[in-house]
């Protein structure tokens, strides 16, 4: 045997591991789970086959369609607010804060990362509910005269999601910026550009590749999350993972859960479709 | 424009920073609401979380599952970035689709496909299942960062080392390893916070022993109660812990 095949065996080798783990716990269970989409149910049983009821029923039921245009709505609504708010962040991280401040600065705003997931939707309960932080402030100060109904709506979802996704968004544009050179600005000055000229036309897109690389990344883990809409949503509107959740836990609906699933993992791929040709993923 | 500046960090920090302060400072209420007014300083809930042996048994399991399936992802992930930053194989670029694929996809439907299998093959739910479902996600991250980290200069020491009769694993394990250190400690590190702080893959694929997150996510039904906040703090806690660790000691060090 030569040297080059001795290598390319024992390289399968070393492979062979992580790749089985990743057939048998990902790839297949994956294609289980796109089989039983096809499945219907009779009664509290599975019947397999080749049925697409499931998914004409996802896109014709509107209490099944209106998940599907809750989450995407939600997540867009996040996603831009999410990057309005956090690009000033960053920059002025970047270009105001004194050099040696910045790590300090930057480890200050992402902070709450470091709670639970669960904690941190929970804990904007006692600021957003009935009783919460603000509107005892606002009665306090005789803003209002009766409570606000902030918690258990879409914006109390939204203010979760944008809270999470600024300090992510804010990591990735920083580290974005600190990598551009001071001399484009100058090169576009020196030209006779004015600030605004720099900002918009050479700055701001400069930095499109972060952006729209943190925008998919929020876009991802913003529609398939279940924890934020559960706890801060309440029941009134549900978004896609949370009716994946009902079908699964109440009916045992494991077709409908499963046809549920694929449209949204359908979705994200559209997503990347979109913006694949900014994204620079092994970037982050 | 620059007062303006100065303004909108302020109120960004004050976004970012008021829950967390609102979570802490009322860990300490003596109440039976995690809401003000503030009546008062108490640790009456640290001490009623600490001795609750079903939180403290969570706490047991999700360290547990998050140093087990950690540590395997990374061997698994090391393996795999080694063979395939070295030798070209064919199909080398599908390989590495295949196994950066599951970063992109929602941890629900990694769940969802995994309680698939696991109800159509019997196998019964368990810590360790959702221990496999842990190490699905935290492998594609030890990969990638171990692959990313391998150079040309790994490379020339490999092949000195092998010129000089080393065996494949006393090069694995004197050379490649050492050199990747801290490439390997930070993707260890990055998925044992990934895996503390899961929660759909361990909610639905655990059953009766489950971990933090999910018995966090049981308390939440019975209302808002300052024990909620105490739990919270600690884990904060424990993390702030574990960064400013992970800062001094690996990071610091390998600059």
């Amino acid at each position: 045997m030569s040297l080059a095949s001795k290598e390319r065996t024992l390289a399968r080798g070393l492979v062979a591991p992580a790749l089985l783990w990743t057939l048998a716990f990902f790839v297949v269970p994956f294609l289980a789970m796109l089989a039983l989409s096809f499945a219907h149910m009779e009664g509290r049983k599975i019947v397999q086959g080749f049925d697409p009821g499931n998914y004409l029923r996802a896109f014709t039921d509107w209490s099944q369609l209106k998940a599907l245009i809750n989450s995407v709505e939600i997540t867009l609504t996040v996603t831009v607010i999410s990057v309005v708010l956090a690009w000033p962040l960053a920059a002025i991280i970047a270009w105001r804060v004194p050099q040696r401040f910045q790590r300090l600065a930057l480890l200050l705003a992402v902070l709450p990362f470091w709670t639970s997931y669960v904690v941190r939707s929970y804990s904007w309960l006692l600021v957003l509910g009935k009783n919460g932080v603000i509107n005892q402030a606002l009665m306090g100060l005789g803003v209002v005269a009766e409570p606000l109904a902030l918690a258990s709506s879409r914006t109390a979802t939204v203010i979760g999601f944008v809270h999470f996704f600024v300090m992510l968004l804010t990591l990735t544009i920083y580290a974005n910026l600190v990598q551009l050179s001071p001399n484009y600005a100058r090169a576009a000055q020196d030209l006779g550009a004015g600030r605004f000229a720099t900002f918009a036309h050479v700055i701001l897109p400069l930095t499109l590749p972060g952006v729209i690389t943190g925008a998919f990344v929020t876009f991802v883990l913003c529609i398939g999350d279940y924890i934020t809409p559960q706890i801060l949503g309440g029941n009134t509107e549900l978004t896609l993972p949370q009716l994946i959740m009902l079908q699964m836990g109440r009916s045992g609906n494991f077709p409908m859960a499963s046809a549920l699933s694929v449209i949204l993992m359908a979705v994200v791929s559209l997503a990347y479709a979109g913006c694949s040709r900014w994204l620079r993923l092994d970037r982050i | 424009m620059r007062i303006l500046s100065w303004v909108y960090l302020c109120l960004a920090y004050a976004f970012v920073l008021l829950p967390v302060v609102v979570l802490v400072v009322f860990s300490f209420q003596d109440g039976r609401l995690p809401v003000p007014p503030f009546q008062g300083f108490s640790l009456q809930w640290y001490e009623k979380i600490l001795s609750d042996t079903g939180l403290m048994t969570a706490l047991w399991h999700s360290a547990l599952v998050a140093f087990v399936s950690s540590a395997v992802a990374l061997v698994l992930g090391f393996l795999a970035a080694h063979a395939l930053a070295r030798v070209r194989l064919p199909g080398s670029v599908v390989l590495r689709g295949v196994l950066i694929a599951p970063m992109t996809v929602s941890y629900l439907i990694i769940a969802l496909g995994l309680l698939t299998l696991f109800n159509q093959t019997g196998i019964k739910l368990s810590l360790w299942t959702a221990g496999i479902g842990h190490v699905v996600i935290n492998l594609p991250l030890c990969f990638a960062m171990a692959y990313a980290a391998m150079g040309d200069h790994q490379k020339t020491a490999e092949r000195a080392a092998r010129d000089l009769g080393a065996s494949e694993a006393q090069v694995l394990w004197l050379i490649s390893a050492p050199m990747l250190a801290p490439a390997l400690a930070a993707a260890f590190f990055l998925s044992v916070t990934f895996s503390w702080d899961e929660f759909i893959i361990a909610f639905l694929l655990t059953r009766f022993d489950v971990t933090l997150p999910v018995e966090i996510w049981s308390m939440l039904r019975s209302g808002l109660s300052p024990a909620t906040n105490a739990v919270g703090s600690l884990v904060f806690l424990v993390s702030i812990t574990a960064v400013v660790m992970a800062e001094v000691f690996v990071f610091r060090r390998a600059k």
